[in-house]
């Protein structure tokens, strides 16, 4: 008897405020053993599933490094032999970054695992990696040296033909920088939250073409535990 | 096989419900703790060893002091009204057919002028004024010649210039330019000195953190491109995604750049517009794959879900026969 099945028998609680009912919504959809599990199923036994964690974990480091940046000004690293460092640990984060996010889209595309009411989490994904390309240039262009100069000047033929370039201006520092430190950073960070939330709330997509008769579902699989 | 049978609803039908099946244990926070340490270690010992480029950015000073005749070169160009950013649209200035259109599909027209620009107004005379002893009699007699005189005076200057062994001006033939040598000398001057980068920026006031005037005039010039183009930063050379250096840049732009390097795009006068639209378009695909037939499909075809969920599919069949 799973505990699952026990629990339908207790009393419902009633919710009558919003705030009733959104707590009823998250319990419901995000329980703290699906927000937190001990165990996953026994087909999440793959290495292309380390490199959701990767993003999350590269994302960290960008932040944790972008902070100590930004707490400096932007000409510090500049003149500073620990501020390069940090400039440095900053890149290559960025560079990790985006590694493991397209290797993880990659991943999911060949899983197609967007099955099963999951198309708002590929849905996320993509928001994600779009909105942190934006971030990206948006760093480059931060770099207050030559690279940034020549990035400014390339990049901005692009969005003036877009009709943008005149809000979006990649010569205005102070504009970028508001940009690059708080309104990207924020977007990224609100997405991937979303799109973390809902890979708990769906659980991880069953391979394709899993079937009620396989032998994980059917019982007859001895090999691993089952619930 | 039990998968034909079934209605592809059927099958999302279990990817649907919660697992019923056999489970692994699985540490959510101890995973963290690893790839923290794993990804930290990895990106502390990149950035120790291989680091990140910091090429000095360029100044209006240090351009003057590399390559004046250049200087004198563009100075003459945004006197006369002929350099790029003159003759660029909107947002600087309302050139006529300046812009990238499709058709009457006219994106950069829309935005109208929002950052204005008078490049002999803005670069060269109202610097000018801000000197010391300012050239008066040079800009008094441009300020009082007229549109023809002026377009006159700075197109035979630079005729001149481009005819004078080097572009250099002091070698220039003598000739009707008007105050434009005058003026464009002061400029340089001032610029070599330093004193242009700070008024261009400044625009008049204490604070400045707007670049867009220096970074056009660097641009109309031949130096800055020539410097990009030896670190093969330019548009034909995938320019966006190379930084200085062997250090990688925005690697992910690699298909935006793509379309630069390939006709029809490479010789379009609205290859912009085209790459951003083409890109847009290609991007809202790969979001809405889940719902486009075909796109969706290929995952099922091409069965490299086989790799990935080996395992399973092999337990799975020994667990039937
Ligand atoms: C900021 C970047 C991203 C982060 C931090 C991130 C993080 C994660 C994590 C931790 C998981 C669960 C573990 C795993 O399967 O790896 C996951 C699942 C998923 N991700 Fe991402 N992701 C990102 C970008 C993307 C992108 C670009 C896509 C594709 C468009 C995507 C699509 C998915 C899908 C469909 C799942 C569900 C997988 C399943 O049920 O097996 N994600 N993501």
């Amino acid at each position: 008897m799973s505990i699952r099945e026990e629990r339908k028998t207790e009393p419902v609680e009633e919710y009558y405020t919003w705030t009733g009912k959104a707590r009823g919504w998250l319990l419901k959809h995000l329980p703290a053993d699906k927000l937190l599990p001990q165990d996953q199923p026994s087909y999440v036994a793959s290495w292309i599933y380390v490199f959701g964690m990767g993003a999350i974990v590269s994302l960290v480091f960008i932040v944790v490094s972008g902070v100590v940046l930004s707490l400096n000004g932007p000409a510090w690293y500049h003149v500073s032999d620990f501020g390069h460092f940090v400039n440095s640990v900053h890149l290559w984060s960025v560079e990790l970054f985006f590694m493991t996010m397209v290797v993880h889209l990659w991943g999911k595309y060949w899983m197609a695992a967007w099955r099963g009411g999951r198309t708002l989490t590929w849905i996320t994904g993509m928001g994600a990696f779009l909105v942190s390309i934006v971030a990206a240039f948006t760093g480059y262009l931060l770099q207050t040296n030559f690279d940034s100069q020549w990035i400014a000047f390339e990049g901005k033929d692009a969005l003036n033909a877009s009709g943008i370039g005149a809000w979006f201006n990649v010569a205005n520092l102070g504009q970028i920088f508001g940009f690059h430190i708080v309104l990207l950073p924020l977007a990224v960070g609100a997405v991937v939250a979303l799109h973390v939330i809902l890979v708990r709330m769906h659980g991880v997509v069953p391979p394709i073409d899993a079937a009620e008769t396989d032998a994980q579902l059917s019982g007859t699989d001895r090999t691993e535990a089952t619930r | 096989m039990s998968a034909p049978t079934m209605s592809r609803s059927d099958r999302d039908g279990l990817a649907r419900r919660p697992w019923r099946g056999t489970v692994r244990e699985y540490d959510l926070f101890k995973e963290l703790t690893v790839a923290l340490v794993v990804v930290g270690l990895v990106i502390v010992g990149l950035s120790a060893i291989v680091g990140s480029p910091d090429e000095p950015s360029v100044t209006l000073k240090s351009w003057a002091q590399a390559q004046p005749a250049d200087f004198v070169a563009t100075a003459t160009a945004e006197l006369g009204g002929t350099s790029e950013t003159a003759g660029y649209g909107p947002p600087y200035n309302t050139t006529a057919d300046a812009t990238q259109t499709i058709g009457a599909f006219d994106l950069q027209s829309f935005s109208g002028v929002q950052l204005p620009i008078d490049t002999a107004q803005d670069l060269v005379i109202t610097p000018l004024t801000t000197l010391n002893a300012p050239p008066s009699a040079a800009l008094d007699a441009w300020n009082a010649g007229s549109d023809t005189e002026k377009a006159d005076w700075t197109a035979a200057y630079t005729d001149a210039l481009t005819n004078a062994p080097d572009g250099d001006p002091a070698q220039v033939a003598t000739g009707d330019y008007g105050p434009v040598p005058v003026l464009t000398d002061a400029l340089l001057t001032m610029a070599s000195q330093g004193a242009l980068d700070g008024v261009l920026n400044a625009q008049e006031s204490f604070y400045n953190s707007d670049y867009t005037r220096t970074i056009l005039f660097l641009g109309d010039g031949a130096y800055f491109g020539d410097l990009a183009t030896a670190a093969h930063l330019t548009g034909d050379q995938w320019g966006m995604m190379n930084e200085t250096g062997n250090t990688p840049g925005q690697s992910w732009l690699w298909l935006f750049s793509f379309w630069y390097q390939i006709e029809p795009f490479a010789s379009a006068p609205n290859a912009d517009l085209l790459v951003v639209l083409l890109m847009l378009v290609l991007s809202v695909l790969l979001t809405l794959v889940p719902f486009i037939p075909g796109l969706r499909d290929i995952p099922r075809w091409i069965p490299i879900h086989r790799l990935i969920w080996r395992d399973y599919y092999k337990k799975r069949a020994a667990g039937r026969s």
